[in-house]
């Protein structure tokens, strides 16, 4: 009888592993390694440990099933420090897209706190941002493949077309890791965004503000070739944690199991 | 029949952890009920727990009542901090009589990893700060990140013991409001004065 009890045990855990593990299918491994970021710690190398990444941005049909799941992250009824009056602009009510959206598409219109919630919610959480330009500086080649002119190019080329955040997730080809559409459809969410030492007023034409901020002579663009970058850095640095934009979304990561 | 049982059990485990959320969420919401309704915008929304100089866990909404002074540091910094530092115990000088016991001035720590409980404990008997209205303040990196979040602070660990980090000063009313943000080194503090006095009048 014991016996059979514990055969039973291991048979579910088992099987809750590979079900919420969800480690080969929607979920790929991404091995660690180090790169210089645009922006950096005194422009030395970045190390970014063994992590899982989503495949795909999380779509507007993912999101409709968190919030009725979570209705406290419904429209009406998400606290306004958390999201401001933006907040799921193109849905019609609380569960409903408007017609003229996909549910196919990458979900927008999140705050940074309704993003965060949702990854932690399927045990997961928000890429930091070396974490995210990290598996983003690859093609479908290279992992690394900021050296080739194509891949700016490629990425300035989505910059200028208009409407990406309509499209349906997957359109475009798996980079190096087997990642899709980290370019190409949405901005994502990053869990430090608040890390970019840039002040929102760009026109400035000052990257920093001394007086604001201590220490911002130590950080400064590394490779201003990446122009392309540079522009995900800039965006970042002149948003809060509140807003919630028409082509922002996210995607979640997770930590290997056992470090 | 055995299939069952298996079947059963799978899906017990599988929805446990979400659905334990739920209910905590629920219980959570209720206790919130019963106490006081915390408006919209209010850092009392905030869950996340927080140790002071003396180890003790509080919350947020603990402090609830009071009108709160408060920017983000770290005790090994050694070039804005302490003109932060200044900023506030001038702050704090400044502030009239009749507004005595009613202002917290709270430094949050950007490094928690080394802003120990007792790391802040000596750094608030250094700068005699061990005493009211100042209290210091620690908690996990992740709800450090949020709370910068909220008072749209932004800094960067540049090497383990240096950091960039935005310098302002925030104050929120007894609701927990965000009213007044002083942004900047050494600025003067007339404004943040006036909208404390304010925040204290309105309570």
């Amino acid at each position: 009888m014991f016996k059979k009890t514990y055969i039973l045990f291991g048979i579910a855990i088992l099987l809750q592993t590979i079900v919420f593990g969800q480690t080969s299918k929607d979920m790929l491994h991404i091995q660690g390694g180090s790169y210089i970021p645009l922006y950096g710690r005194d422009s030395v190398l970045v190390t970014v440990n063994d992590f899982f990444m989503d495949k795909l941005p999380v779509t507007n049909e993912q999101y409709v099933d968190f919030v009725k799941q979570y209705p406290k992250w419904q429209k009406s009824n998400v606290k306004r420090l958390f999201a401001d009056e933006m907040y799921l602009r193109n849905w019609k009510n609380d569960t409903i897209l408007n017609s003229t959206e996909h549910l196919k598409s990458p979900i927008t219109y999140v705050s940074w706190f309704a993003a965060s919630k949702y990854c932690e919610c399927q045990g997961k959480r928000l890429p930091t941002v070396d974490e995210w330009e990290y598996v983003a500086m690859a093609d479908e080649e290279l992992a690394d493949a900021r050296v080739k002119k194509t891949y700016n190019e490629k990425i300035l080329s989505w910059y200028e077309a208009p409407r990406t955040n309509t499209y349906e997730v997957g359109r475009n080809p798996e980079n190096f890791w087997g990642i899709k559409d980290l370019h190409g459809l949405v901005w994502e969410w990053t869990s430090d965004f608040n890390s970019i030492l840039i002040t929102g007023e760009s026109r400035k034409d000052v990257d920093k503000d001394t007086n604001l901020f201590c220490g911002s002579a130590a950080v400064g663009a590394t490779d201003l070739m990446n122009y392309a970058a540079f522009m995900r850095y800039a965006f970042r640095g002149s948003i809060t944690a509140r807003y919630n934009i028409k082509n922002l979304g996210f995607r979640c990561v997770q930590d290997m199991p056992f470090e | 029949m055995k299939t069952y049982i298996l079947g059963f059990c799978m899906l017990c485990l599988g929805v446990m952890s979400c659905k334990q959320e739920t209910k905590q969420v629920a219980e959570a919401t209720e206790t919130l009920k019963q106490s006081e309704e915390i408006s919209d915008m209010s850092i009392y929304n905030l869950p996340s727990t927080w140790t002071n100089q003396n180890g003790k866990d509080i919350q947020l909404k603990d402090l609830k009542g009071n009108v709160l002074v408060m920017v983000m540091i770290y005790t090994t910094c050694k070039a804005a901090c302490p003109r932060l530092v200044a900023d506030m115990r001038n702050i704090e000088k400044r502030l009239p009589e009749s507004t005595k016991g009613k202002v917290n001035m709270i430094f949050v720590s950007i490094d928690p990893e080394t802003d120990t409980p007792e790391r802040l404990k000596a750094f608030a008997k250094e700068n005699f700060m061990d005493k009211e209205p100042w209290t210091f303040l620690r908690s996990s990196e992740q709800n450090t990140r949020e709370f910068a979040a909220v008072l749209a602070v932004k800094y960067k660990e540049i090497s383990p013991m240096d950091f960039s980090h935005s310098n302002i000063i925030s104050v929120f009313n007894d609701a927990g409001e965000l009213v007044f943000q002083q942004e900047g080194l050494g600025v003067n503090s007339d404004a943040t004065i006036e909208n404390i006095e304010k925040a204290v009048n309105e309570m």
